[in-house]
């Protein structure tokens, strides 16, 4: 296969190709008839899935550098280029990306019901605005890609969203603007601060990531910054705020993508950015000690909140702010376990809670009420669907044999030892995850039928079960054998965790000045630099 | 080296104002045929023709000029030959071809049967030109009060208005008072350093140790505080809402576009080219003018629920923007100025654009909920202005993100981090009345039926249409005119030569 795709010329024009081909479908389908809207989307996404699919093969895991670099001036004078590659940690969130999006084009066939030819043109915009975060190698073409995705998914939720739509979409946009606005400061901060060091002015990724030195004193404040952006992404608590509101309003693709695939952008920039450039204060003990409390909090505090939602739709979105808990834990555990974990969990996440999502929408459609309380007993009544939701149920609480064990458990032992505390109150997050899923199955599928209405719920439909079945067979497979994505992330994982701690190791301390208590070298101190 | 122009002689002088010279000469045949044709609105659109023709031959000789690199042999004694002029002037007529491209059907609409009304515009146009190249304060000031008089007249031409005659007259009282204080600035500057060529008030600055001299400082402060008033920065925009709401709205458009950036203009030349090396005496003062005028501008902002009002309080706020790039006192902030003018000029025009196509009964009472539902009637309108708030708002894929960027980047070089941050706190507020447009537009039904029906006049099309292509291709592919900004704004610091030989007697070193 990688001999066939290397005949191709695969590496050289994947990327461009990538980011091209959703644009040119968004084109068609605003060209195209409104009634064929769908299914051009659908094809454009599909072409994009079997484009990407090539990187599985072609991606060579024995290193750790960027892959299928595209490289082009853009801004010359100010060093900006448009610059894209791919390593391991970027991989599975490309992959994702073109997994998830035929499936929420298939899944919204029956939902979006007016202006459909604007919607799925928004959706492939989306889709190349979300491969450009993952991809960007270039600071401030990165910046653009991460605002600009704000506005395909503003109209998404703004436009056919909820009753509550409007609260929800300015809360959702000023929430991330605010946040990225203030890494914009960071960038060009960092920008200038290593250009006169250095005589090099660029936004190279690689050129500040080798200079992050350089920074000294403000790499406290400059991490402020960038976690502030990442941070209400992920979200971590206490910025998880937007979170309930934009999912609940959204419609269901937008539900998706948003837990699906936006809210793994924090957690990787976090991964790809914030702690790479600031290797000394993500791991000064006082942040560290904030970021771990929160993610174990937020950890905790998502599972609790979820326990008590009469909402199906809100019960997933708040599990979310628990599970991404799980991925800041393993970022910052920082060991090739817990990175591991980290990356497979976000994996996870986006199938399980996607397909969860997809399913809250279905008994939406059915039913036009997501309350728990007007279901019960539907087991007998739509038994496919049933069995479905019980798989992604178990899969979401980390059962055994499903995906979501994987990566929970590659954390936690990856944790473990870094912080053993941490990770021993966080594994009981697991145990209320087991809690409010299982209760809400128990009073969705199960128990009397005592609601007369749902005696005639129709069972997943042939276009339901294209949307679910792929999503099933990757938790099946990612649960029974998840060795061929691990070994893929493996090497820059290691690559990230080595660079960040021979950092933390090497070189002296930044100044203290402007940081929060005294900072301490993790490893012995070394020798001047 | 480009084409030597030596001032001291009628013949340079004529090359070198040209295209002023070719404007001046356009306006006084315009104001003939307006003495002999003024009478309906065939003629009114005639005039609108011929003004449309002339400032598009003025900007072909500005263009001629600026391609012949035109420069001053030896020091610029009363106009600047630069590429800075030249850009900003650029902006300038760009600015004035839309405003009187919006007038062309709004003025018939309107009923305003006076061909003066281009008239004016091309006067307007001049003074700012003169600005633009003023390279003495006194040529500054004749400027200035050409443009300024021109506006006044031009807030109130609508005479069947009473908004207008009231903004008209508050216009020109608070305005005649900030000509006052800018004019006693330039006097007491020139008190203080014995000229009023901009180069020379450097020389002497240097010269004769004045960074911490009385007088100057005080000369320096009331040109600021005149200069504030111009601009609308807070707490010297009180007229600034009124005067927006009631002028016609093409002027309003004009007002907050090209007359804001030609005040601009004059204010970034004396600060970077004169006081740009005792930047200590006026930074903080300019500072927090900044501070002050982006946050209160975005905070007022946020309560308006007129889109004219709406639109007057976010000029404030970009006033604010812009005097941020004053700020960092250097050419890269110039160069910012250039870039964020050309922008902000497009955006401007093209948002006061679909006002007057939406406003058709009387574009001053137009709510921002009145625009609910202008996506599914008008969705090509609707995307024009989606585009405007955004570019408003600074958001990547416009020019207005790289606008604000540009501003950004050089509050940064020069170290204004404190104050870079408060730029963006404030943009995220800016969000609060930008977004509330774009969803009345996309995310809520129209009220009535027959809501939308207007018919969009050729003119006007023709400029949101082009605003809108222009703000999205340069969102996208800035690089050429920024690296047109920074070479025209590379030579705005006078040059060590002009500072060492300059005739003022002194032998100084200057500290360069």
């Amino acid at each position: 296969m990688s001999g066939f795709l290397a005949s191709i010329g695969y590496g050289q024009w994947v990327l461009e190709a990538l980011m091209i081909v959703p644009l040119l479908g968004a084109l068609t389908v605003m060209m195209g008839p409104s009634g064929q809207a769908k299914k051009i989307a659908l094809g454009f996404a599909l072409v994009e899935f079997v484009l990407s699919l090539g990187l599985w093969w072609a991606f060579d895991q024995s290193t750790a550098s960027m892959q299928f670099e595209v490289y082009r001036e853009w801004i010359p004078a100010w060093g900006i280029a448009y610059h894209l590659g791919i390593d391991g940690v970027s991989l599975f969130m490309v992959l994702l990306t073109t997994f998830m999006m035929p499936l929420t084009i298939l899944g919204s066939w029956n939902y979006i019901k007016e202006r459909e030819s604007p919607f799925y043109a928004l959706m492939l915009v989306l889709t190349t605005g979300m491969l450009g975060v993952f991809v960007a190698l270039d600071m401030f073409l990165f910046y653009v890609f991460w605002e600009i995705m704000l506005i395909p998914m503003y109209f998404i939720i703004g436009v056919w969203g909820g009753a509550r739509r409007l609260y929800a979409t300015i809360k959702f946009f000023v929430f991330t603007f605010f946040g990225s606005l203030l890494m914009l400061v960071a960038i060009l901060v960092m920008y200038y601060v290593v250009g006169r060091e250095t005589g090099e002015y660029s936004f190279s990724y690689s050129h500040l990531l080798h200079n992050t030195q350089y920074l000294g004193q403000w790499a406290f404040w400059l991490f402020g910054a960038f976690f502030l952006a990442f941070a209400v992404k992920v979200p971590m608590f206490p910025f998880h705020t937007w979170l309930p509101d934009a999912h609940v309003e959204a419609p269901t693709p937008g539900s998706v993508i948003l837990a699906g695939i936006l809210l793994k952008m924090g957690a990787y920039g976090f991964l790809r950015f914030a702690v790479p450039f600031f290797p000394h204060v993500a791991l000064d003990p006082t942040v560290a000690t904030i970021v771990v409390t929160l993610a174990v909090v937020g950890i905790i505090y998502g599972a609790l909140v979820a326990l008590v939602q009469p909402d199906f739709k809100k019960l997933v979105a708040y599990s979310s702010v628990s599970h991404l808990g799980f991925v800041m834990l393993g970022i910052w555990a920082l060991t090739l376990q817990s990175i591991q974990g980290a990356i497979v969990i976000m994996i996870n996440h986006g199938i399980s809670t996607g397909a969860l999502f997809f399913m809250a929408g279905m008994m939406y459609e059915r039913r036009h009420t997501r309350e728990i309380a007007d279901f019960g007993g539907i087991a007998r009544v739509v038994p496919a669907f049933a069995a479905v939701l019980t798989l992604v149920a178990l899969s979401s609480i980390g059962l055994p044999g499903t995906n979501g064990f994987v990566g929970e458990f590659l954390v936690l032992i990856g944790s473990f030892s870094q912080y053993p505390v941490a990770t021993a109150i966080a594994t009981t997050g697991v145990i209320f995850a087991a809690m409010y899923i299982l209760l809400a199955l128990q009073r969705i599928l199960f128990g009397k039928l005592d609601n007369p209405a749902n005696e005639k719920m129709q069972d997943l439909s042939i276009r339901e079960l294209l949307v679910l079945g792929p999503l099933v067979v990757c938790i099946v497979w990612i649960g029974l054998y998840p060795a061929p994505i691990l070994r893929r992330v493996e090497v820059s994982a290691q690559a990230l965790v080595t660079q960040v701690r021979d950092q933390v190791r090497d070189q002296l301390p930044v100044q203290a000045e402007g940081l929060p208590g005294e900072q301490q070298p993790l490893g012995k101190l070394g020798d001047d630099e | 080296m480009g084409m030597v122009v030596n001032l001291a002689t009628p013949a340079g002088l004529f090359w070198g104002m040209l295209p002023e010279i070719v404007l001046t000469g356009w306006a006084l045949a315009l104001m003939l045929v307006a003495g002999w044709r003024h009478s309906g609105e065939e003629d009114q659109r005639f005039a609108g023709q011929l003004a449309l023709a002339a400032l598009v031959s003025t900007l072909f000789a500005l263009w001629w000029l600026w391609a012949k690199d035109a420069r001053p042999d030896g020091i610029a004694l009363m106009i600047a030959l630069d590429g800075f002029r030249y850009a900003s002037s650029t902006i300038f007529l760009l600015g004035a071809i839309m405003t009187v491209m919006l007038s062309l059907g709004y003025v018939g609409r309107e009923r305003i049967h006076t061909p003066e009304y281009y008239l004016l515009i091309l006067f307007a146009t001049i003074g700012m030109m003169v600005m633009a190249a003023a390279a003495d304060l006194i040529v500054l000031f004749l400027g200035l009060e050409i443009m300024s008089i021109c506006v006044y007249v031009l807030t109130g031409i609508n005479r069947r208005s009473v908004f207008g005659a009231e903004a008209a007259l508050k216009y020109f009282l608070l305005g005649a008072f900030a000509s006052g204080f800018l004019i006693y600035g330039i006097a007491l500057i020139y008190g203080a350093t014995g000229t009023t060529n901009l180069t020379l008030i450097a020389v002497s600055i240097t010269n004769l140790g004045l960074q911490s001299n009385g007088m100057l400082m005080a000369g320096i402060g009331l040109l600021i505080i005149g200069f504030a008033f111009k601009v609308g920065a807070v707490p010297f925009h009180m007229w600034t809402p009124d005067v927006y709401d009631g002028a016609p709205t093409p002027i309003t458009a004009f007002m907050a576009a090209a007359v804001k950036a030609a005040a601009f203009a004059a204010l970034m030349r004396i600060m970077v080219h004169s006081l740009g090396e005792s930047i200590g005496t006026w930074q903080n003062a300019v500072w927090w003018l900044a501070v002050v005028t982006m946050l209160g501008g975005n905070l007022m902002a946020l309560a308006q629920r007129r889109l004219k009002r709406m639109l007057a309080y976010s000029s404030i706020a970009h006033a604010g923007y812009l005097l941020t790039a004053v700020v960092s006192g250097t050419e890269t902030g110039a160069a910012a100025y250039l870039f964020y003018a050309f922008a902000y000029t497009l955006v401007t025009l093209g948002a006061f654009g679909v006002l007057a196509v939406v406003g058709r009964n009387g574009e001053r009472d137009v709510r921002i909920d009145d625009l609910a539902g202008l996506a599914a009637k008008r969705p090509w309108i609707a995307f024009a202005m989606a585009v405007f708030m955004l570019s408003l708002l600074g958001f990547p894929g416009t020019a207005g993100f790289m606008a604000k960027w540009y501003v950004l980047m050089s509050a940064i070089e020069a170290d204004q981090w404190t104050l870079s941050i408060l730029l963006v706190l404030a943009s995220v507020v800016s969000a609060g009345y930008y977004l509330p447009v774009v969803m009345e537009m996309y995310m809520n039904p129209p009220i009535t039926e027959r809501a939308h029906q207007e018919s969009v006049a050729v003119g006007a099309g023709w400029v949101i249409g082009t605003t809108t292509a222009a703000l999205l291709l340069f969102g996208f592919f800035p690089g050429r005119l920024m690296d047109l900004s920074q070479a025209s704004s590379d030579d705005l610091k006078p040059s060590a030569a002009f500072t060492l030989n300059a005739p003022t007697g002194i032998d100084g070193t200057a500290d360069r």
